[in-house]
């Protein structure tokens, strides 16, 4: 199907709507999640039983349906559908899967339920065993959106159509209101227009800096060079965050519409995606998408017959961290090994190949669509005053519902970790959240009610980033959390300018020294002095944010820094010979889980019927305090410092 | 097919330009498990570059390696939500089993063991990966059956 005008796709579009077209459909999830999880052998396993029993005529019941269900020209389906979609978000629970026109979601979808959740939902009833659980952990009667508290407090602008769109399917993404955007566009609004639109919106760049997108593409629109390019910082390379790699993978369309418009915007005809090496189905299914569109007329020479022409393609990077940032990102697509440059210059005047250039992120190229479909003030009553609209979060670590989540900017850590995340895993006590990756930093408890946008996460001391939301538990030790990103950056660390090489190494032996028990007096002031003279002085935003996460742990515990410098003690039980295990008489309910499964055999039973640790034997591996249903064990100070 | 027709057939499925320099030695990578000296050179003369700027890249992006790699790449991740849950032990493990360090290949040419900065998984953490396959919650106690069980090639 190649679309020669804007009324033919208009055609097209009206003949794909919804009400035209309304299969009863189970949309399996194929997020990486899920699909780890086997997802795909569930498709599979649906599809046979489907296909199986439709042509098992002696078999009364599936004629019934077949018979009930069954629009008429959709004969050969049985009565339901498949379809493959991209992450659903509730990773922690897949595989989960969506029923159309129902709205019902399943959660731990195992195989032996298939065959169960047809035969309810012909009779149109639930299927217990896969409903998923409000906040006292009882199941959903009705497992729709607006009753799943982990969906109930999300709004989903950008994930939305990761429900029930297969990625691999443009008639899908055109079903759910795809191209809509850029007929608008290329109809009725001349490119300066949609530069200010996305100004008005104030949209904000959601790869972490927050830069205006509009003030980026006017200053490019306004450049006297005839050739220009629009770029996609496909680069996720913070750990503990997957929101851009779930968008490229489970809604690609969408990402190259906001390309394309963009391209119309300022004047661009060429469009590169930068994907991280670590996500090859994202660059398959990106693919996939661009071929469709070429062959659809919707990329390619004069789209639409409206005279206007844009290409796009994809370019594979090489793992390395650096690269997620511009001037990097720009050397990387060049063919030459990522290194940043001093931006003396701005890409939007001279970027890639010396042409201006404007560079967002995948989440912000997703925004755009949605603020041309909805106009301005639509989108401006989403979030706050100064951060419009939602983000994208990667909700990960020591909660409850792990996910992908998109909350409208605005809404409080609190409401995220303990309404949406479902609270702390197994019910311990929160320490600390940390966002923005490596070049964000750890807030504690007394923090929780910041509001989750630019400029609130900025003046707590830590950033948005990127969107990876890690939560963090009393298990977990702050002065090792910062070594562990000291160690990541410093490895990532492209060498070019002193401090971030230099520097980095130098906190990182501090650091390692202080987790290992090595710590001496002063060892804290001399990181901190380190951590900020890096900030002052580094040449590009990477390395100016590397010290975010030494001085935010300094700064919101500074007491698991005295007691790691002064006292060589780990309260969290994480930095080994720094601790000791000691069950509490007073909280032990003698059950005997701890000696049951501890591998040294460590754990003996006193006269009283409670147990107790041999310190001689222990081997400090940690097992025996996730089994204590009762939390009755902790990291105590060393018996061989105190006496 | 020898290494020489195999390096040509990825040059030239390339426009001659430089910017496809790290695209040309992802492919090679991925074919042969590393690169060799004369697979640069003859990147360097098909897209006109010298030597040293084609070691430069070979060197800075950490896919690519000038020493082969192993059949089968295990990656443990070493994200931060795989770290919280414990991926350093689970790394240790394969360590251990395998009798390789990090970044090293074993004697048979089986595995090569790796660490990766996040895969995307992280709900499912610790989580390693292969180029085919992905396995979730990996624990150190689970190390040795999936070694044993050949789960992993």
């Amino acid at each position: 199907m190649k679309f020669d005008s804007v009324a033919e796709l208009k055609l097209y579009k009206e003949k794909l709507k919804p009400e035209n077209c309304n299969v009863r459909t189970i949309w399996v999830c194929g997020g990486p999640g899920c699909a780890a999880n086997g997802s795909l052998e569930l498709l599979e396993l649906f599809n046979s039983i489907i296909s199986k029993k439709a042509n098992d005529t002696k078999n009364n019941f599936w004629q019934n349906i077949k018979a009930s269900l069954m629009p008429e020209h959709e004969k050969n389906t049985n009565g339901f559908k498949t379809g493959l979609t991209g992450c659903m978000g509730p990773c922690e629970h897949g595989p989960v899967i969506y029923i159309e026109p129902e709205g019902w979601y399943y959660q731990n979808v195992s195989p032996d339920d298939a065959e169960m959740i047809l035969r309810t939902l012909s009779n149109g009833e639930v299927y217990e065993k896969t409903l998923p659980k409000d906040i006292t952990g009882k199941p959903v009667l009705v497992p729709t959106e607006k009753n799943i508290p982990f969906l109930a407090g999300q709004r989903k602008i950008i994930l939305g159509r990761m429900k029930n769109t297969s990625p691999l399917d443009l008639d899908g993404y055109i079903k759910h209101g795809g191209y809509s955007a850029l007929i608008k566009a290329l109809e009725d609004i001349p490119p300066e227009v949609v530069c200010s639109m996305i100004t008005d919106s104030g949209l904000r760049g959601r790869g972490g800096g927050g830069f205006p997108t509009g003030r980026k593409w006017e200053a490019c629109r306004k450049s006297s060079a005839k050739k220009r390019y629009v770029l996609v910082n496909g680069d996720e390379g913070d750990p503990g965050a997957f929101m851009d790699r779930a968008l490229m993978e489970g809604d690609p369309y969408s990402v190259l519409e906001g390309l394309t418009i963009g391209g119309y915007a300022i004047g661009s005809d060429t469009g590169i995606i930068y994907v991280r090496h670590e996500y090859p189905l994202a660059v398959v299914n990106l693919k996939n998408a661009i071929n469709k569109l070429y062959e659809a007329g919707l990329l390619g020479e004069n789209i639409l017959g409206t005279g206007f022409s844009f290409n796009a393609e994809i370019c594979q990077g090489g793992g390395a961290f650096v690269c997620g940032e511009s001037t990097a990102l720009m050397a990387s697509v060049e063919g030459r090994p990522g290194i940043p440059r001093v931006k003396y210059i701005r890409s939007t005047e001279k970027g890639i190949w010396d042409s201006p250039t404007v560079l967002n992120n995948v989440e912000t190229w997703a925004n755009v669509p949605v603020i041309i479909n909805n106009g301005v003030e639509w989108y401006k009553n989403i979030g706050t005053e100064k951060s419009p609209g939602t983000k994208v979060f990667a909700l990960v670590g020591k909660v409850m519902n792990t996910g992908l989540v998109e909350i409208p900017m605005g809404l409080t850590l609190r409401q995220m970790i303990y309404d949406i995340g479902g609270g702390i895993a197994k019910k311990r006590p929160f320490k600390a959240v940390q966002t923005g990756g490596p070049s964000g930093g750890c807030l504690p408890e007394s923090m929780l009610d910041t509001p989750v946008d630019f400029d609130s996460l900025d003046s707590a001391g830590s950033m948005m980033g990127s969107g990876g939301m890690i939560v963090m538990d009393d298990r977990t030790c702050m002065v090792e959390v910062a070594r562990y990103f000291i160690d990541f950056l410093a490895e990532e660390s492209c060498g070019k300018c002193t401090p971030c090489r230099e520097g980095l190494k130098k906190m990182q032996v501090l650091l390692h020294d202080l987790t290992n028990g090595k710590g001496k007096e002063g060892d804290t002031a001399a990181l901190k002095e380190l951590a900020e003279a890096v900030s002052d002085t580094a040449l590009c935003a990477l390395g100016q944010s590397s010290a975010n996460p030494v001085l935010s742990t300094i700064k919101y515990f500074p007491k698991e820094y005295e007691e790691h410098e002064k006292e060589h003690f780990c309260r969290a039980g994480v930095c080994s010979e720094m601790f000791d295990y000691q069950i509490i008489p007073d909280k032990c309910r003698s059950c005997g889980l701890c000696e049951k499964k501890c591998p040294a055999d460590a754990v003996s039973k006193l006269e009283s019927g409670k147990f107790e640790i041999i310190l001689d034997k222990c081997i400090k591996c940690g097992i025996c305090i996730e089994a204590c249903p009762f939390a009755s064990i902790e990291a105590v100070k060393e018996a061989a410092h105190n006496g | 097919m020898g290494e020489i027709d195999l390096i040509a057939g990825i040059l030239h499925g390339y426009p001659q330009n430089p910017r496809y320099l790290l695209a040309i030695l992802l492919d090679i990578q991925e074919q042969e498990k590393y690169l060799s000296k004369s697979a640069m050179h003859m990147t360097a003369e098909y897209l006109g570059v010298p030597d040293s700027r084609v070691y430069a890249v070979a060197t800075f992006y950490s896919t690519l390696s000038l020493k082969k790699k192993g059949r089968v790449i295990v990656r443990v991740c070493m994200g931060t939500a795989c770290h919280l849950r414990g991926s350093a032990s689970a790394l240790s493990e394969f360590e251990r089993l395998l009798g390789i360090k990090n970044k090293g290949t074993t004697d048979d040419g089986k595995y090569t063991l790796e660490t990766v900065n996040c895969v995307g998984a992280c709900a499912l953490a610790p989580v390693i990966t292969t180029e085919q396959k992905t396995f979730t919650r990996v624990m150190p106690s689970g190390v040795a059956d999936l070694l044993a069980g050949e789960e992993l090639l």
